[in-house]
């Protein structure tokens, strides 16, 4: 290795600096998964019959299910029994404001940088913050409400609108889709719930912060977004994670349903712990996330920025039902140090006139593995589809690695499918060519990664681009070799 | 403004030069002669600080500051600036990004204002115009898909941008034709001034008909065996390098 090399790899590692955790009650119950634990997790939260038994089918399918191992990952065996499923902050009571919210739980969110009161003020984001397993504080509701719009916790809309739930829940994501599917369809706990009624923009970007606590505490948050006939809506996810020496694992599940002339764009900041310096503890980060585009010239838009988790499995997807229908994908995910990923995402033509978009940036430094896998199916009756796919890799230093799996299934001949896919390092010779125009190496590295991943920064909402152009430069520092 | 004194430079356990001794003034344009091999551009490149380059003995003072202490930004900030002789290429960085960015650090270092997007356009433009470059570079990727002759002169084109105070140009006439050549010459010239100097590093006397130098060094095995004027490039012309080796020149 270089002289450099070693230099630059010695560089500021960034202690993780969300690493903390707060000391408050929590309502755990004792580890372990049979059915009496699902039964448990029903009644807590005083979920109708239904859903139990909904809960209870995933729960045994997922019993005579096999755990996959086809990613290109490898993680240490998860103890599914050693985990506690359950994990709530003994707050009894239903929250008005947020004057009543736990104050050790209202300094967590001030640490985290998501002071409640100020987005209410001044970045106009509706926030609904899910401490660990149950939703704590929702904030802009009435005004939501005034548009028709609901957007509350899973378990609220449960209660107060079952219809929708049941209506939808599971339609996009069944519980026999995958394995992790199932567990999480058997033992979810919480996550959000958004309904936007016909022919409604929403006005602001809806956010979700969430935060894994608890010792050995898995979180399987569930998501549901449905966007009526021609309305709109973005929105926004993003993760931190305190520092945690047993891995954790986070299987969740998001489904989107868009119908007729309706938008749905999903953003994700993902920036969870990512293990130590040796690979140590990190989370685990299997996600099932899928959009159906039911009806005619419907959109969903899937953007991410994926810095963070000890092993990320993820594919946000879309199924092009409705005719005229788009799909779109555009991520940045970034494996450091032992980080490892096998990302990608699933565009399913059905309808006539669909098109998808791939835009797919993968940066590898340190000893991270990033792997990409792209599926593109192109139904036999979905005539004239086109899809554009474009997957590149960044390769930081000589010890980690890119890997790029593309599926094309074109089951019509009028299908127009392109497929670019490069591989690029930066290399010293280009950090010293900015270093002999004055530029330092940090900001060297800086523009080379942002002109890496400008398509990509491109489609994010605008706070997201700058908390996310900041997060990629942390998550580099030091890497470059 | 430059002193070079005993300079030792290691390339991979090599030691490739071997004790340069050399001083530029203001104002200068020295030319740096050789076959291939002898340490030409290794000289330059130490200069500037690449990082491949190890110096194992010698000083070199700049303006009177350790420049070997100084990293490689340090030292562009300060005013040394290096046209390359395989100027990289860095996709996805636009070139008017980029030396918007490379201007304002060495403007905020000699305590100047940055300049804004307009303003720095209006500066870039009248470089453009002195160098027969076309508009269209501004907008692309830094030396993304450039002919060797247009990365040449994009590298004139940073340096009349930055306006340095101690030039140095590493094998700038290599893969160019006649025409780029002119032009990469006046750009050259044009930036010639009491206040500046120049190290040009080259193999053929060619370019210097055109940038004359005011002292040509000949380097041959690490070293430098003879110097002289301007005639002593033409005299290299005629008769080669072959009379000029270390042992020749202790005669």
């Amino acid at each position: 290795m270089s002289t450099a090399t070693k230099q630059i790899e010695e560089l500021a590692n960034t202690e993780y600096k969300y690493g903390f955790v707060t000391d408050t009650e929590q309502d755990i119950i004792p580890v372990g998964l049979n059915e009496d634990v699902v039964r448990l997790i029903s009644s807590k939260k005083g979920e109708p019959e239904w859903l139990l038994e909904w809960r209870l089918k995933a729960f045994r399918a997922w019993l005579k299910m096999e755990e996959p191992h086809w990613q290109n990952v490898t993680y240490g065996p998860i103890n599914y029994q050693g985990v506690s499923y359950y994990a709530a902050p003994s707050e009894k009571k239903k929250l008005n404001s947020l004057d009543e919210v736990d104050p050790e739980i209202r300094a967590t969110f001030d640490k985290l940088g998501i002071p409640i009161e100020e987005q209410k003020l001044l970045s106009n984001v509706a926030v609904d913050a899910v401490f660990d397993s149950v939703s704590v504080a929702t904030t802009f509701r009435s005004k939501l409400a005034e548009l028709g719009i609901i957007f509350c916790s899973f378990s609220e809309a449960v209660k107060d609108h079952p219809d929708l739930v049941k209506q939808y829940v599971g339609s996009v994501v069944p519980h026999t889709d995958n394995y992790f599917a199932a567990l999480n369809s058997a033992v979810f706990s919480d996550g959000s719930f958004v309904y936007i009624p016909k022919g409604v923009r929403c006005p602001m970007e809806l956010s979700t912060y969430f935060r894994i606590n608890a010792q050995n505490t898995g979180q399987f948050e569930r998501t549901l977004i449905i966007a009526d006939e021609g309305a709109t809506v973005s929105y926004l996810e993003g993760c931190t994670a305190p520092k945690r020496d047993e891995n954790q694992l986070h299987a969740a599940v998001v489904e989107l349903i868009a119908h007729k002339d309706a938008t749905i764009k999903y953003s994700t900041v993902q920036n969870w712990y990512p293990g130590d310096k040796n690979g140590k503890g990190g989370i685990y980060n299997f996600v099932t996330k899928r959009g159906i585009c039911k009806g005619d010239r419907s959109k969903i838009t899937w953007t991410q920025v994926e810095t963070g988790s000890a092993v990320t499995w993820k594919y946000p997807s879309c199924i092009l039902q409705g005719n005229d229908s788009i799909g779109e994908f555009y991520s940045v995910a970034v494996t450091n140090n032992f980080q490892q990923a096998d990302t990608g995402t699933k565009m399913i033509h059905l309808g006539k006139n669909t098109r998808s978009t791939i835009v797919s940036k993968g940066i590898s430094a340190g000893r991270g593995q990033n792997t990409y896998r792209g599926a593109v199916k192109i139904g036999k009756n979905a005539s004239n589809a086109r899809n554009y796919s474009q997957c590149d890799s960044l390769l930081i230093g000589d010890r980690c690695g890119a890997h790029t799996f593309p599926y094309l299934e074109i089951k019509n001949s009028t299908a127009k499918v392109e497929h670019e896919a490069s591989t690029s390092k930066i290399g010293e010779d280009q950090l010293f060519y900015c270093e002999s125009r004055g530029i330092t190496k940090e900001d060297a590295i800086n523009m080379i990664v942002s002109g890496f991943c400008k398509e990509v920064f491109r489609e994010l909402p605008m706070e997201f681009a700058v908390e996310a152009q900041k997060l990629l430069g942390i998550s580099l520092e030091g890497s470059v070799g | 403004m430059l002193q070079v004194t005993n300079l030792k430079v290691r390339v991979e356990d090599r030691e490739i030069l071997k004790g340069i001794n050399l001083t530029v003034n203001k104002g200068e344009v020295h030319a740096i002669m050789g076959p291939n091999g002898s340490g030409k551009s290794t000289f330059a490149r130490a200069l500037s600080g690449h990082p491949g380059y190890e110096v194992t003995d010698g000083q070199v003072l700049y303006n009177g500051q350790d420049l070997l202490d100084m990293d490689p930004d340090e030292r562009a900030r300060a005013g040394v600036f290096m046209a390359f002789q395989y100027p990289v290429e860095i996709p996805g960085v636009n070139n008017a990004y980029f030396l918007k960015a490379a201007l304002n650090a060495k403007r905020k270092h000699d305590g100047l204002d940055e300049l804004d997007a307009m303003d720095f356009m209006k500066l870039v433009k009248e470089k453009l115009k002195l160098l027969h470059v076309d508009d269209s570079l501004l907008q692309r990727s830094v030396n993304e898909g450039f002919s060797g002759g247009e990365k040449k002169r994009n590298e004139i084109f940073h340096m009349a941008v930055l306006e340095p105070t101690l030039s140095l140009l590493d094998e700038t006439d290599s893969g160019l034709d006649i025409d780029a050549l002119k032009v990469v010459s006046e750009g050259v010239n044009a930036m010639r001034s009491p206040e500046r100097a120049f190290i040009v590093v080259t193999h053929y006397q060619r370019l210097l008909n055109y940038i004359v130098p005011d002292y040509v060094h000949v380097l041959s095995e690490g070293r430098i065996v003879r110097s002289g004027g301007r005639e002593l490039a033409l005299e290299l012309e005629e008769k080669g390098y072959a009379g000029q080796t270390a042992a020749g020149a202790r005669q």
